[in-house]
C-alpha cells in the first residue's frame, strides 16, 4: 500500500542558505514519526513545506498519492491555484508552536469557523462537532472563553481541537509545547498521546525527547538540512549509530 | 453696524439658512465615505498583492491622489469629463472626486491595519483550508478593524470638513449657502464664523469618539 505521506528529495533555499538539502521520508498510515534535531536543522521548515506554508525549492510531496501544492501538466510540474491548494490543505492539520488562535473568536468560534466556512457545515453541525472536539481535549467548560482568557496549555489544546474539527488525514505538530511554561506542557502532551493512541498519522517536530520515545514508531534525527539517522526510538535515542546523533543527545542530557 | 450687532440681528437668520445646507453636506460626506471605504479596500488589497503590476498600480494610485489637490481632482472630473463625453451632475462629481481622493488615504489605513496582524493568523487560516481571500474576510479584517477604527474616525472628520470644497462644482451645501449669504449681506465674518461653528458641532463629538476608541484599543493590548 502507498504510504500516506511521501516526501521525495525536498530542497528549500532561503536566498543562499540551504535549509533543506534533499530530504526523503515515507510515513505510513497510522504511523507516528518524531523529528528531532538542533535548531536550524530544517525540521520546522520541512514540516511547513508539507502543507505548503513554505514553497519547496525542489522536490515533491505526496499525500495518499496526490501531489501537494503542484500538479503535473504534461511532463511539467506547475503550482496549484489558491483554491486548489486550500482544498489540499483541508486534509493536513497543522499545530503551531505559538498556537495562532483567532483572538476575535471564542474557543468554540475558533473550532467551528473552518468547518463552517471551508467545509460548508451548518452552524448546528459545526457546533456539535466543535463541542465534541473541545470535550476531547478537556475544555468543555471553556467553550465560550476568548483565547486571551485561556492559559497557554489551554490555548494549544483549543488549537488541536480546531485541527481535529477538520478531520484531517495527517496531523503536523510544530514544536507544540516549546512556547509553554513547563507546568503546562504535560496537559498538551497528554492530548497528543491520546491522539496517537487513536491511530492517527502524526508527524511531530519536538524537543521533548522522552515524549518522542514513548509515542512515536520512528524517530528521525535531522541536522543541517539532512536526515542523519532514523529508526525505532529505542535504537535512535538509546543506541545511536551516528556520532552527530550521539553528540546531540548527549548535549540534551547535560542540559 | 458692529460685528456684535450683526450677530444679534442677523445671527439667527444666518444660522437657519446655513442649517439648510446640512442635508447636502451630509449626503456628500456619507456617500463619498462609503465610496472611499470600498475603493480603498480594493486599492489596499492590490497594494499587498503578490503581483507586481497590481502593487505598482496601487502605489501610483495612492501617490497620485495624495499628491495632487482634491480641488484639482474635482475640477478634472466635473469640467474635464464632459470632454470625454460624460457630464456628471455636481453631486456625482463631488462624491466621485472626494471618494477617489479619500480611497488613497483609506488604502493606507487598511494596509497599516492588515499589516498589524501577526503573520501566524494568516498561516493558521490557510492551514485550515481557507483561501487567502476567505482568510482576509473572516480572520484578518475583523481583527484589523479594531486597530483601524480610530484612524477611520479621524478620516471621516477630515472628509466631512473637505466637503466644503464641493461648492466649487456647484453642490449647494453649507459652504455654498454661506457664500450666497455673504453676497447678499456682505457680512463675511459673521456668516463664515457661523458656518465654521456648524462643522464644529459635528466634528467635536466625532473626535471625542475617536479618542475614546483609541483609549479602548490601548486597553485591549
Amino acid at each position: 500500500m502507498d504510504p500516506l505521506l511521501r516526501i521525495v528529495d525536498l530542497h528549500k533555499k532561503f536566498g543562499e542558505l540551504e535549509v533543506l538539502a534533499g530530504v526523503s521520508i515515507d510515513v505510513k498510515r497510522g504511523e507516528k514519526v518524531s523529528i528531532i534535531g538542533p535548531s536550524g536543522s530544517g525540521k520546522t521548515t520541512l514540516l511547513r513545506c508539507i502543507n505548503y506554508l513554505e514553497k519547496p525549492s525542489a522536490g515533491h510531496i505526496y499525500i495518499d498519492g496526490t501531489l501537494i501544492g503542484e500538479k503535473k501538466v504534461g511532463d511539467k510540474f506547475v503550482h496549484l491555484s489558491d483554491r486548489e491548494l486550500a482544498k489540499e490543505r483541508q486534509e493536513i492539520g497543522f499545530v503551531f508552536q505559538r498556537f495562532n488562535l483567532f483572538p476575535h473568536l471564542t474557543a468554540l468560534g475558533n473550532v467551528t469557523i473552518a468547518p463552517i466556512k471551508v467545509l460548508g457545515l451548518s452552524r448546528e453541525e459545526a457546533e456539535q462537532r466543535g463541542r465534541q472536539m473541545l470535550e476531547k481535549v478537556g475544555l468543555a467548560h471553556k467553550i465560550d472563553e476568548y483565547p486571551e482568557r485561556l492559559s497557554g496549555g489551554q490555548q494549544q489544546r483549543v488549537a488541536i481541537a480546531r485541527v481535529l474539527a477538520m478531520q484531517p488525514k495527517l496531523m503536523l505538530f510544530d514544536e507544540a509545547t516549546s512556547a509553554l511554561d513547563p507546568e503546562l506542557i504535560g496537559e498538551v502532551l497528554r492530548v497528543m498521546r491520546q491522539l496517537a493512541d487513536e491511530g492517527r498519522t502524526m508527524v511531530i517536530v519536538t524537543h521533548e525527547i522522552q515524549f518522542s520515545g514513548e509515542v512515536s514508531d520512528r524517530v528521525v534525527f535531522m541536522d543541517q538540512g539532512k536526515i542523519v539517522e532514523q529508526g525505532p526510538p529505542k535504537s535512535v535515542l538509546f543506541n545511536p549509530q551516528q556520532p552527530r546523533t550521539r553528540e546531540f543527545l548527549k548535549h540534551l542530557q547535560e542540559r | 453696524m458692529s460685528f456684535f450687532q450683526v450677530m444679534e440681528q442677523k445671527g439667527w437668520y444666518f444660522f437657519t439658512t446655513l442649517m439648510g445646507g446640512w442635508p447636502e453636506t451630509l449626503a456628500v460626506a456619507v456617500c463619498s465615505f462609503i465610496f472611499a471605504m470600498v475603493i480603498g479596500l480594493v486599492i489596499a488589497l492590490m497594494r499587498l498583492s503578490r503581483w507586481r503590476a497590481l502593487r505598482w498600480f496601487a502605489i501610483s494610485y495612492i501617490e497620485f491622489f495624495r499628491g495632487t489637490p482634491a480641488l484639482v481632482q474635482l475640477f478634472v472630473i466635473y469640467f474635464g469629463f464632459p470632454d470625454i463625453g460624460f457630464q456628471p451632475s455636481p453631486f456625482q462629481a463631488a462624491i466621485v472626486g472626494l471618494g477617489l481622493n479619500g480611497a488613497a488615504y483609506m488604502a493606507e489605513i487598511y494596509r497599516a491595519g492588515i499589516e498589524s496582524i501577526h503573520r501566524g493568523q494568516m498561516e493558521a487560516a490557510l492551514s485550515l483550508g481557507m483561501t487567502p481571500g476567505r482568510a482576509m474576510q473572516h480572520i484578518i479584517l475583523p481583527q484589523a478593524m479594531r486597530t483601524m477604527l480610530p484612524p477611520i474616525t479621524n478620516f471621516a472628520i477630515i472628509l466631512l470638513k473637505d466637503t466644503s470644497i464641493v461648492f466649487a462644482v456647484g453642490v449647494v451645501e453649507i459652504m455654498a449657502l454661506a457664500r450666497n449669504l455673504v453676497t447678499e449681506t456682505l457680512q463675511s465674518a459673521a456668516v463664515y464664523l457661523i458656518a465654521g461653528a456648524l462643522y464644529l458641532c459635528v466634528t467635536i463629538p466625532m473626535s471625542r469618539l475617536a479618542a475614546r476608541l483609541e483609549r479602548q484599543r490601548q486597553a485591549w493590548q
